[in-house]
């Protein structure tokens, strides 16, 4: 009895949230990667996090703003101390008013956020045609099946078929919605070079920027499994003991 | 089931404390020694789930509100502020996030609880109808707490919703205009959800407690929907139920830290974390999925409504429908007067219970959908669908959703047979008639 009753509310659960896709436009469904922050103890790989956000750096951040992201939260990827601090002081950022009362330009310290490509929206899609070249921070949740859909996202260039006239500064994608993306594809194989072993291809990158886009939206995901397993572990065995204490509660009353 | 006696004459604090005010005697009748029938089943659990998870709710909303930031420029990212910087920020916020399906879940089971085993009958309509008040408050609170962290979803949705009131003839613009503080949803707009957002959990606890008070006066229904005959029928509250609920509590909070560990953002949207903004509409506006099967009967309405001397537009026309829907409930005991309580003793009702209930459900999964796509569900991962357009469907379900309350249960009151009942709770030969 008890076992129906959570199962038909687990069920129920599922049922009511199936994701529904809008109609019209078949939407193609990314490859599923096995990412190693997947499942109950998935942490992140964090020599693939650095090679990300080598990508990141090397490639989209000529269009795209990581605004959610400061310096001092890469130590997560493994930096040290002093490795970000160099790090910072490669960007300047604006800083004042000074006692002068005029605004300066300084070296970032760690605790800057990564400074973006372009001052604001508009300049953002000046550069590009008039898109925007959206922040990135967020992606990986702001999308379904988000580490998956930037890995494919980024893989998904083809030509487009005959039938289909594309504008001009707009490029075939697979995996785009309507399937005309006004980003160009970012990369192609031999564009960054990883100091590792890694090869360096376009799968390889794609998969390595969108492993650190996931970590750019839930740094916390690590954490947040580690303690689950805890919390669940608790949770579980102290829901049998009541349980076993329950039974023993109501082992005399008759006809219930 | 120490059974106390107090004195005020002994010397104890709670002794002296409860003699000038009873608190310590008040808790030991309505939680220690109150009679409750034995016989009650997993379902009579969620009614002290609700009640814990309204308390969770307060506990985390009240910290998340310490880090909060009620300005449409602030609100998206004072929101990723708690999710990085904040210590705990990140469970605090997806607890309360997901605590918002979890209660709705709980609600409804509760209500379904109550529909099927007749608890809404009397002498417990008071009852059920202070539970119909903290399901409207429940909602207004949850939709108003949704559009807070100002995600696209957050604003579109606030935008449609606030926006049904324009449908009321003559003053609905002004209505609309007065809820925004202004004419588009905005900072004002924001800044008082917010405020109502806080309040709301507070009235809440209010009509709870007279929901509590309402049910205590007499007593729990059960499954068998037959009063207390003979004192064997009941045990005290504690510690049977006590121990009962402890151990449901146990599973629920099981399900909750599953979606809060690793589902986190499973029953959201993930549109929600793109900033708001007013320029671009998302291509599909969905609500929460708990409010999906109200949705669809407000959109299931699509046709003007000519009533000869005045016609109701489509629009107004599934307003009221979808208020409708809820205020229905109210009347619930005076629309089923069948004098069997449990639907297990009416053998009519019993079965229109059900198709009522998957009328709801497939409401839910039709407001998910667009009107004109094809109706399609996943049963055990396959794609079932019979072609059928989804408006369709959702109309035909609204029809019945409302002609069960409306058409079917007057009828049975008339026509279903009284079926011969058990003689008590702890009895339960069959006696003919007994009526209640
Ligand atoms: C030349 C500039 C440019 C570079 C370099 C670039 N992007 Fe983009 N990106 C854009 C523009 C412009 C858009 C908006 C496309 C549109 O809306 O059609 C975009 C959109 C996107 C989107 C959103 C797609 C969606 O679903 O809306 C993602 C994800 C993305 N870029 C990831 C990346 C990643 C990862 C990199 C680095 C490997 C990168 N981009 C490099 C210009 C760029
Ligand atoms: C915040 C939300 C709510 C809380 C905290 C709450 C709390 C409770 C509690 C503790 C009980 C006793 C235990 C039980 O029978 O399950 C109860 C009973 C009941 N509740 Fe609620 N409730 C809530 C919402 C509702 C709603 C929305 C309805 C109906 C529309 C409702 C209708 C009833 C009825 C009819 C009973 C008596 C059930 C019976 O004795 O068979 N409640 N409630």
């Amino acid at each position: 009895m008890k076992k129906t009753i959570f199962s038909l509310v687990a069920s129920a659960l599922v049922f009511a949230s199936v994701p529904v896709f809008a109609g019209g436009g078949a939407v193609l469904e990314p490859p599923q990667h096995p990412w190693s922050f997947e499942g109950v103890t998935g942490k992140f790989d964090k020599q693939q996090l650095q090679r990300g956000f080598q990508v990141y750096k090397e490639v989209c951040s000529t269009c795209h703003a990581l605004s959610k992201i400061a310096f001092r939260n890469l130590s997560d990827l493994g930096y040290s101390e002093d490795e970000l601090k160099a790090l910072a002081g490669q960007y300047k950022v604006i800083d004042g008013p000074n006692d002068a009362g005029d605004m300066f330009e300084r070296p970032a310290r760690p605790s800057d956020i990564i400074p973006g490509p372009f001052a604001n929206e508009k300049a953002a899609r000046a550069a590009n045609g008039g898109a925007y070249p959206l922040d990135l921070s967020l992606i990986a949740k702001a999308r379904h099946d988000g580490s998956n859909y930037v890995r494919a996202l980024l893989m998904g260039y083809e030509n487009a078929p005959h039938d289909m006239k594309m504008p001009d500064g707009m490029y075939y994608n697979k995996y785009f919605a309507g399937h005309q993306i006004a980003m160009p594809s970012p990369f192609s194989d031999g564009a960054v070079d990883y100091q590792d072993n890694s090869p360096e291809t376009v799968q390889q990158y794609a998969t390595d920027v969108a492993a650190f886009l996931t970590w750019a939206a839930e740094p916390k995901l690590e954490t947040r499994k580690a303690l689950g397993l805890r919390v669940m572990t608790f949770l579980l065995s102290l829901t049998v003991l009541l349980y076993l204490y329950k039974r023993k509660v109501w082992k005399d009353v008759k006809g219930h | 089931m120490a059974s106390t006696v107090y004195n005020p004459n002994t010397k104890g604090w709670k002794e002296w404390l409860d003699h000038r005010l009873p608190v310590f005697t008040f808790m030991d009748h309505e939680l220690n020694k109150y009679p409750t029938p034995k016989n009650l089943n997993y379902w009579w659990n969620f009614g002290s789930l609700a009640g814990i998870t309204l308390v969770i709710m307060i506990m985390t909303g009240l910290f998340l509100a310490m880090h909060y930031t009620s300005s449409t420029t602030l609100a998206f990212n004072s929101v990723e502020r708690i999710m990085r910087d904040v210590n705990g920020g990140w469970l605090i916020r997806y607890v309360h996030a997901n605590g918002a399906s979890m209660f709705f879940m709980v609600v409804y089971i509760h209500i379904f609880r109550g529909l099927y085993f007749g608890s809404y009958k009397p002498p417990r309509e008071v009852l059920w109808a202070l539970g119909v008040v903290i399901f409207l408050l429940m909602m207004a609170t949850a939709f108003m707490g949704y559009v807070l962290p100002w995600g696209q979803m957050s604003f579109w949705g606030a935008t449609v919703i606030t926006n049904l009131f324009s449908a009321i003839p003559v003053i609905g613009d002004t209505i609309v205009t007065w809820l925004w503080g202004g004419f588009s949803v905005d900072n004002p707009t924001l800044t008082r959800f917010f405020a109502l957002h806080f309040l709301m959990p507070f009235l809440i606890v209010g009509v709870v407690i007279l929901h509590i008070v309402a049910l205590h006066r007499f007593g729990s229904n059960n499954p068998l929907g037959i009063d207390i005959k003979e004192k064997k029928d009941t045990i005290p509250f504690h510690p049977y139920y006590t121990i009962k609920d402890m151990y449901g509590l146990g599973v629920f909070l099981c399900i909750w830290a599953a979606f809060v560990f690793y589902a986190p953002n499973y029953l959201g949207h993930p549109d929600n974390y793109t900033p708001a903004n007013p320029m671009v509409t998302p291509a599909h506006i969905v609500p929460e999925w708990y409010f999906l099967p109200f949705y669809a009967i407000l959109r299931a309405v699509d046709f003007n409504i000519p009533l000869g001397f005045y016609t109701i537009e489509a629009k107004l026309g599934g307003v009221i429908a979808m208020f409708g829907s809820i205020l229905v409930l109210f009347a619930l005991p005076w629309l089923d007067k069948h004098p069997v309580r449990s639907a297990r003793f009416r053998p009519y009702y019993k079965w229109i219970y059900w198709t009522w209930i998957i009328a709801f459900v497939t409401l839910g999964q039709t407001g998910a959908l667009l009107p004109d796509q094809p109706f399609y569900f996943i049963f055990f991962g396959h794609e079932v669908s019979f072609g059928i357009k989804t408006i369709t469907v959702a109309q035909i379900s609204t029809f019945w959703y409302f002609f069960v309350f409306l058409g079917v249960m007057p009828i049975l009151s008339k026509i279903e047979p009284v079926k011969a009942l058990p003689y008590s709770i702890s009895n339960p030969v069959l006696t003919a008639k007994e009526g209640k």
